[in-house]
């Protein structure tokens, strides 16, 4: 709103004190920015003072790019490829599940999606432990391997992400108009094509909370990916690349700054481009 | 409205594009039951796989002697509640809980206090709000697992070195006054960071809250000459009640589960004494599960523990609920 109007000393006062928060919320980031760019010996000397090498930056960058403990590349790859494919079948199938459970209404569907809501108080701590030797059962019995794999994290990701999913699909595809999916039968649609070529194809604005919802989830989580890929694992995601450095040896911190800094700059312009999709689905996630 | 066609034109296309193939022999009611269950199979297979089996194993699991999952040929044997009593008379449990408590009840009030403030300042009449509503909002996107060695080395680092470069704040410099050396100081620095990182998500609900507000009410209240003070109190604070039951809700289990910051930040120390046995001073549930299992090696009473992290969780949840429905109706 630019007006010419001139503001009230009320107005102007509040934006001073707005913008001294602002800045106090991303000094943090200023300071990790900065830090990335100095030497060792600067960091602890002047961890507030402006760097005096802005080149550092690029050395140390490098350093951390063909670190054999953080490994950037691969992690960074490990991460997009294990958020990508949980986010897509997470996406479809609770979709699909959701509108199986909406236009089926028989007592075993009720039920279901009953276990699919009361399992959203479960915590993870509860199941974290058998978890591991189920997989590990599951390995001895059929030779499939879920520890230390991406098919293992990426069923852990569908089957811990699917609940809430499903139960926003379900809340959307109650408001659908069930004249629509008649007509199309009597077109004569069959039913699976009435959810991919009507149904689905409708989702698209829940479809873009639930991504952001697990995408954020998924990318950030620290826990899972401990568990089910572990430590020194080749399948490695970012979080996991950063802790094992920053939490290893004598702390190093102009290049733990600068791995922080290389793993939030990807977070970072993400949402620059998709700003608009990423606040609204957070808030109309949590409001569902 | 135009969406309503558009819809209908959208299903048209769609059902030309499926042509009219009708099946061979199968009945509506049988094919129907087949896509019921075909379309669930997915997305169930991987639920029973991760949450359900496990669960029910893990139920069973804290009340016998499970130890290492590796020696698959240890014969397992039920114990009855012998897991959950000696997780009682463990010091380090009792007092997490009693730090977990009080963690997530400062969490909530200090997060919750900050992000409605701030919803408060952004929804007014300010220049660069946009801006600002980003920029708070952005912490919340990177995970609480860097967070937490970021401000490792704010309390490390920068805020000694604050004391050395002013020299009325030199008390900063002393290693003695270090935020993450003393429990309380540790946990205040928990909180900080933890409203830090989730302020700004919190705000975002706010603000969706408050820009709901019919603006004719406010303009009503104004005219009969209402001061800022009492809208607030009187139309912005009660029409926000449902987004309070929100963020209260998602508040409370988020601090209750802390792990990620808890982690990177303190590790759970630094070390004290409780009940004549070295303790960690800040080491959340959720940390003392995990240590209780990987640290301690006692898987049994790590998942007797953590079936009482989820009884608790379950209850408070649906109590939380119940008042706040409550409180609801009644504003």
């Amino acid at each position: 709103m630019k007006t010419s109007r001139p503001r009230s000393p009320g107005a102007i006062a509040t934006e001073i004190v707005t913008a001294i928060i602002f800045l106090l919320f991303m000094f943090p980031f200023l300071l990790v920015f900065i830090n990335s760019a100095k030497t060792s010996f600067e960091v602890t000397q002047y961890p507030l003072a402006l760097p005096t090498r802005w080149g550092n930056l690029v050395d140390n960058i490098v350093n951390i790019w063909t670190s054999e403990s953080v490994r950037y590349p691969s992690s960074l790859l490990s991460s997009t490829i294990i958020t990508a494919v949980s986010l897509v079948l997470i996406n479809l199938f609770s979709a699909m599940a959701g509108w199986a459970l909406v236009r089926t209404k028989t007592k075993t569907s009720s039920f279901i999606f009953f276990l699919f809501v009361a399992s959203m108080v479960i915590p993870f701590q509860i199941v974290m432990f058998p978890l591991l030797s189920w997989f590990r059962t599951v390995t001895v019995a059929t030779g499939v391997r879920l520890l230390r794999t991406y098919q293992g994290i990426i069923l852990s990701y569908i089957g811990f992400g699917a609940p809430l999913s499903i139960f926003m699909f379900h809340g959307f595809i109650k408001s659908i108009p069930l004249e629509l999916e008649e007509a199309a039968t009597i077109d004569g649609c069959h039913r699976h094509q009435i959810f991919f070529k009507i149904i689905f194809p409708i989702l698209k604005p829940i479809q873009a909370t639930v991504l952001v919802l697990n995408g954020i989830w998924i990318w950030n989580d620290y826990l899972l990916p401990l568990l089910v890929l572990g430590k020194g694992n080749d399948v490695m995601t970012i979080p996991l690349a950063v802790s094992n450095f920053a939490g290893a040896f004598v702390k190093q911190w102009d290049l733990i700054l600068t791995a922080i800094l290389m793993a939030m700059v990807p977070v970072i312009i993400f949402f620059l481009f998709a700003q608009k999709y990423i606040v609204k689905g957070m808030v109309a996630g949590a409001i569902k | 409205m135009n969406a309503g066609g558009l819809i209908v034109w959208c299903a048209r296309q769609g059902a030309s594009t499926c042509g009219l193939s009708k099946g061979g022999s199968m009945t509506k009611k049988t094919e129907s039951t087949l896509v019921f269950w075909i379309f669930l199979a997915p997305v169930l297979f991987a639920f029973i796989m991760v949450m359900v089996i496990p669960f029910l194993l893990g139920s069973y699991y804290a009340f016998t002697n499970w130890t290492s999952s590796a020696r698959a040929d240890n014969e397992l044997r039920f114990v009855g509640l012998q897991n959950f009593i000696n997780s009682l008379r463990d010091p380090a449990f009792l007092y997490s809980f009693g730090i977990t408590f009080v963690y997530t009840i400062l969490n909530m009030i200090a997060i919750n206090v900050v992000a409605f403030v701030l919803a408060l300042l952004v929804t007014g009449n300010l220049r660069f709000k946009n801006v600002y509503r980003v920029g708070f909002f952005v912490p919340n996107l990177i995970g609480g697992i860097i967070l937490g060695y970021i401000w490792q080395f704010i309390f490390n680092n920068a805020i000694p070195s604050l004391g050395t470069l002013i020299p009325s704040l030199n008390f900063l410099a002393d290693p003695n006054n270090l935020m993450l050396s003393k429990n309380t100081t540790a946990l205040a620095a928990m909180i900080i960071v933890g409203t830090w990182q989730y302020a700004g998500y919190i705000m975002m609900i706010y603000v969706a809250a408050i820009e709901n507000i019919p603006q004719e009410l406010i303009e009503a209240a104004k005219i009969d000459g209402a001061t800022p003070w009492i809208r607030l109190k009187a139309i912005t604070i009660p029409l926000c009640a449902q987004a309070f039951t929100v963020t209260m809700f998602l508040t409370l289990v988020n601090s209750f589960k802390q792990f990620d910051v808890n982690v990177s930040l303190t590790s759970g120390g630094p070390s004290t004494m409780l009940m004549g046995q070295p303790i960690l001073g800040t080491e959340l549930l959720a940390l003392n599960i995990y240590n209780t299992a990987f640290i301690s090696n006692k898987l049994s009473e790590a998942q007797a523990r953590a079936f009482v992290f989820f009884l608790v969780l379950a209850i408070i949840s649906i109590i939380q609920v119940y008042v706040n429905k409550r409180r609801e109706i009644e504003l």
